[in-house]
């Protein structure tokens, strides 16, 4: 039941509406507020005996006190559904902007969602493939996971997420049915346009789900785009039983519209003019990724940032590896230097991982493998360190083979033309550990050095 | 019960007209979904209320109930082996796979009852009424609500019988009558009464070598864990729940991952308790507030824990609180502060901040419970410093009011060293009571070790920095030992894989022999070097990689292949002989 009111508001105050309380709504309704051009979203903020407070979601410029109409949806803001969803293109609140007609809707979904019971959650397992050795073999994908891609202005950091979005497969036994929703969080045309493009040439477009608030669209609206996508994604893993995997860029974005709405409420900010809240509200996004337990689909996020400055302690990236199952971290150093995916793998990490690995999963050696090239490539980088103060001929022998180590690392490893399946990924593992001095294997036992790495090399 | 009419809402804070008492802290139900929420204010006949649900829906006119009370969870049999929300509700069988506003607590449960009481009895506050078990699980003891006491009236047959219904009757001191059962509510936020604090004595045993042996925490203690984001605290922090010689572990999720929950839940079921021999989950009362669940309930679920904590505690067991995290619960804090507009402190944290924190841990502590047994309380808060700057306001509060301190390292992390923790920054105040126990344990040089480890861990750090500057090989070789010596350490004896079955968790026998195995090594380095021979060659000896991998290659159970390591070592330095016959190696 859909409610006018006209001659109602008294005030206009930043995204701020007030109007006299006529009807009886409840706190959150969505609204529609009609001016000139057209309607704008939002929702009853607050409520008291004689004032309704709402929050207009879109530009409150060019509004007036006489004149606005306010339709009352008598319900939260909700997202129309059916598995017409997949091959259509969205705006970033839910409208179909592809020229083709409404989707033909078969359940109404809350955007805001509802918290999933720990208790209902099934511990997510199942290794994905993506073909990126520096993801398989040492931070290890699983399904129902959140990985976000920490990366900065001018990396591939679109490029990688949509060779993951393509490759991405299970290893084994039946793929299920698997669909994407990718949502472009104030991105540039060309960003929205390249994953149209990508997800078009590889056939995927089909089973995608394209929601575009572009950097030229309203920046209150980005507030609403994840959760329009994610409520799609939700509907199709829980409702139709799909593997869904959402991609979300730019998530900086989404802090920024954040900050700028927070700021025009008038909210005490925290660090960096961001709202304290910041923690909690990227919460009710990143922690819509899971399984429910007993149900065919999962629903898998792979939020893309990139870090102000490059600084993985600004509050976006801090915030965001507090609350996802770890963290791809690109570096501009390894991008300069033309490795690709310039993939930093010391700070990256996957939480999920040692669930999704080993014997049952993948190969029962992989969770060793990837600690001792993990405890290596450490030693290397602190070899490097050194050698570059005291140069190469300062250092030890030892610490020799291991900048040598690091280098093949990054070149060999890292570094990759192609897709590789997991088995050439550990392939390449056990070659280049084949170079170091047998002693300094520590994180591997008797047998997977005699297994995997044959004889001594010349000490 | 009191009656309220919302006025105003906005957010979780709601305004209501009061048309009957309510006290400062009551607790309250809003509207038809009996929502929960507190009264934080009293202005004439106006009440505040902060909800600990989401609002969405509400609206002036809607009716707001007293509960007489202030905000109180039932503590009974029923707590062990479930997973609750903040305010402990539930989470089983709630029907849905959504949390959904207006949730309830558990409905009465059956457990077989055994009084150990009698009609004419006189019993004192916190008494033991008898024993209740359930199929699976092991037997607790009922006790009477602490502010209770009186004289049996009459009490029910051993048997099957509900938490909830009335077991005994009692006439108190002044002449009422009161019912029993044997679950009792009790609010969350006032520590429950002991007869009296003991000092710390024994510690806790984690099973983690570099907590134990290096930084150990008191049963009974306080210790936080603070750390960057991917350091490895809840990574630790279960570990600790799986393996630490605590009766129980009360486990609460403040503001983490639900997929962690999830895993603890799946996990611990198949797990076995290293002091029991039960599945794990017996021993364990999961309590979570996932991020992405309401905010104000997070503050709620740190004292709903504790206070779940002291009730096991009063029944004569030793509790081991994982609080994660901390940090959450303070951010929590300064959420709700802000939407009362109270004037915010450093770093935008209420001015109250360090005094709720003070009080958190201050009720963790070894007692003599009312019921005349001993009993412990030790709370292990993670902390997640913003961009792990351990200055911020939560650590640096933290840190006056724990005796332990783990403070994880992301250089260690990152190269997959766990547990991560950094022993230049990490500190255990009451280690040097610990001696007398570890005595007792056939460690006689426990303190004495951990003070050369420790000494060697700082000078590894100063040599380092030296070595950045001049160079590795242009140390004198004494130095370049002492790096070895340090690097020895680390790898042998303070790494520890969580995930190896046999290393995941180490007993206090094993603890000794590796520390006596390292400190042999370290003893036949020094006499080598004084020999002539040079640091190269000792790092060579065939039996490193045998000592670097004990953790993982010799178990609990084979305490004497610890001895032969030593013999193969001291095998091992006798042939490097004297005079350093091939220098370079």
């Amino acid at each position: 039941m859909r409610l006018t009111v006209e001659h109602a508001a008294t005030r206009l105050e930043g995204p701020l509406l007030f109007l006299r309380r006529t009807i009886d709504a409840g706190l959150g309704d969505a609204v529609e507020v009609l001016g000139d051009g057209a309607p704008r979203l939002g929702r009853v903020a607050a409520l008291d005996r004689e004032l309704m407070t709402i929050e207009v979601l879109e530009s409150t410029s060019g509004l007036r006190l006489d004149g606005t109409i306010v339709r009352f949806f008598g319900e939260p803001l909700s997202f129309a559904l059916s598995p017409g969803v997949l091959g259509r293109v969205f705006n970033g609140v839910g409208e179909v902007t592809d020229g083709g007609p409404p989707v033909a809707a078969t359940r109404h979904l809350a955007i805001e969602g509802l918290a999933l019971n720990p208790v209902e959650r099934a511990n997510p397992r199942d290794f994905i493939e993506t073909g990126v050795t520096a993801i398989d073999l040492l931070n290890s994908l699983v399904r129902g996971q959140k990985l976000p891609l920490f990366s900065g202005g001018g990396l591939p950091h679109d490029r990688l997420a949509v060779a993951i979005a393509t490759h991405a497969r299970l290893r084994g036994g039946e793929q299920g049915d698997f669909a994407i929703v990718f949502a472009g969080i104030g991105v540039p045309w060309e960003s929205a346009e390249y994953f149209r493009a990508s997800l078009a040439q590889t056939g995927a477009l089909a089973r995608t789900a394209l929601f575009l608030n572009l950097a030229s669209d309203s920046s209150t609206q980005r507030l609403l785009t994840p959760r329009f996508a994610l409520t799609a994604a939700e509907y199709l893993a829980y409702v139709e039983g799909k593997h869904v995997l959402v991609i979300l860029t730019d998530m900086t974005n989404y802090c920024e519209a954040l900050r700028e709405v927070s700021s025009s409420k008038g909210e005490i900010p925290s660090r960096k003019g961001f709202p304290g809240t910041m923690y909690s509200d990227l919460a009710t996004l990143y922690e819509r990724a899971g399984i429910v337990r007993g149900g065919a689909g999962s629903l898998t996020q792979l939020p893309i940032l990139t870090m102000p400055a490059d600084d993985i302690s600004h509050p976006i990236p801090d915030l965001t590896g507090y609350i996802t199952e770890g963290q791809i971290v690109l570096s501009r150093d390894l991008d300069r230097r033309g490795l690709d995916p310039p993939v930093n793998v010391l700070p990256s990490l996957s939480r999920l991982m040692k669930d999704g690995i080993g014997a049952r999963y993948t190969h029962p050696d992989h969770p060793a493998l990837a600690s001792q090239l993990y405890a290596a490539y450490a030693r290397a980088v602190q070899a490097r360190v050194l050698a570059s103060v005291v140069g190469e001929d300062g250092l030890a022998p030892t610490d020799r083979r291991y900048l040598a180590f690091g280098d093949a690392f990054e070149r060999e490893l890292v570094h990759q033309q192609a897709p590789r399946t997991l088995e050439e990924s550990m392939d390449a593992g056990w070659a280049l550990l084949r170079d170091l001095p047998r002693s300094e294997l520590s994180r591997l036992s008797d047998a997977q050095i005699d297994a995997h790495l044959g004889a001594a090399p010349q000490a | 019960m009191s009656r309220a009419e919302i006025v105003a809402v906005g957010g979780p804070v709601l305004r209501a007209r009061a048309s009957g008492p309510f006290a400062l802290r009551e607790a309250v139900e809003v509207g038809e979904r009996a929502l929960l929420g507190e009264v934080v204010k009293l202005d004439g006949d106006t009440i505040v209320v902060q909800v600990y649900e989401d609002t969405t829906g509400l609206r002036p006119g809607v009716t707001v109930t007293g509960r007489g009370l202030p905000l109180s969870i039932p503590l009974g049999p029923a707590l062990l082996g479930r997973m609750f929300d903040g305010l402990l509700r539930p989470l089983e069988h709630t029907g849905s796979a959504f949390v959904r506003p207006g949730l309830r607590h558990a409905a009465g449960e059956r457990f077989a009852f055994v009084p150990a009481i009698a009609a004419g009895d006189a019993l004192r506050p916190g008494a033991i009424l008898g024993e209740a078990s359930r199929e699976g699980s092991r037997a607790q003891a009922c006790l009477l609500p602490p502010t209770l006491a009186g004289t049996v009236l009459s009490v029910v047959e051993g048997g099957e019988r509900l938490d909830t219904e009335t077991i005994c009757t009692l006439r108190t001191a002044d002449g009422r009558i009161e019912d029993v059962a044997m679950t009792h509510a009790w609010p969350v936020r006032t520590p429950r009464p002991v007869l009296a604090r003991r000092p710390p004595g024994v510690p806790l045993v984690t099973g983690q070598r570099i907590l134990d042996a290096l930084f150990p925490v008191a049963q009974g203690g306080k210790a936080a864990i603070p750390g960057g984001f991917g350091t490895g605290k809840t990574v630790l922090q279960e570990t600790l729940a799986k393996g630490c010689s605590a009766d129980i572990i009360v486990y609460v999720g403040c503001g983490e991952r639900g997929n962690e929950m999830a895993e603890v839940l799946a996990e611990f079921p198949e797990l076995t308790d290293p002091r029991s021999g039960r599945p794990l989950m017996e021993r364990t009362v999961i309590v979570a507030n996932t991020s992405n669940m309401p905010v104000a309930a997070r503050e709620a679920s740190i004292y709903s824990a504790i206070t779940v904590a002291e009730y096991f505690r009063d029944q004569g067991l030793h509790v081991a609180l994982m609080a994660d995290s901390t940090s959450r619960w303070a951010e929590a804090l300064r959420e709700v502060s802000g939407r009362f507009g109270e004037l915010p402190g450093e770093g935008g944290y209420p001015a109250y901040l360090a005094t709720r924190i003070a009080e958190f841990y201050e009720r963790a502590a070894t007692v003599d419970t009312l019921c005349g047994r001993v009993g412990s309380v030790t709370a292990i808060g993670a902390i997640s410093p913003p961009s792990g700057d351990f200055s911020e306001p939560v650590t640096s509060h933290t840190k006056r009011y724990v005796k332990a301190f783990w403070a994880l390292d992301v250089k260690r992390a990152q190269a997959r060293f766990y547990p991560a923790v950094d022993p230049l920054h990490s500190y255990a105040e009451d280690a040097a009571l610990f001696a007398p126990w570890w005595t007792a344990q056939g460690n006689s040089r426990w303190l004495e070790l951990r003070r050369r480890f420790l000494t060697l861990l700082d000078e590894q750090a100063r040599l380092e920095r030296m070595a950045r500057i001049i160079g590795k090989d242009a140390l004198p070789a004494r130095q370049q030992l002492a790096l070895l010596c340090a690097d020895v350490v680390n790898e042998a004896l303070l790494r520890q894989s969580a995930f190896s079955p046999v290393d995941r968790r180490c007993g206090p026998a094993r603890q000794g022999a590796m520390m006596r195995v390292v400190a042999r090594f370290l003893d036949l380095a020094g006499d080598a070097l004084a020999a002539g021979v040079a640091p190269s060659r000792v790092a060579g000896v065939p039996s490193m990689r045998r000592l670097l991998r004990m953790g993982e290659e010799i178990g609990d159970d084979e305490l004497a292949r610890f001895g032969e390591l030593e013999s193969a070592l001291e095998r091992d330095f006798a042939a490097l002989g004297t005079a350093d016959a091939a220098p370079g190696g």
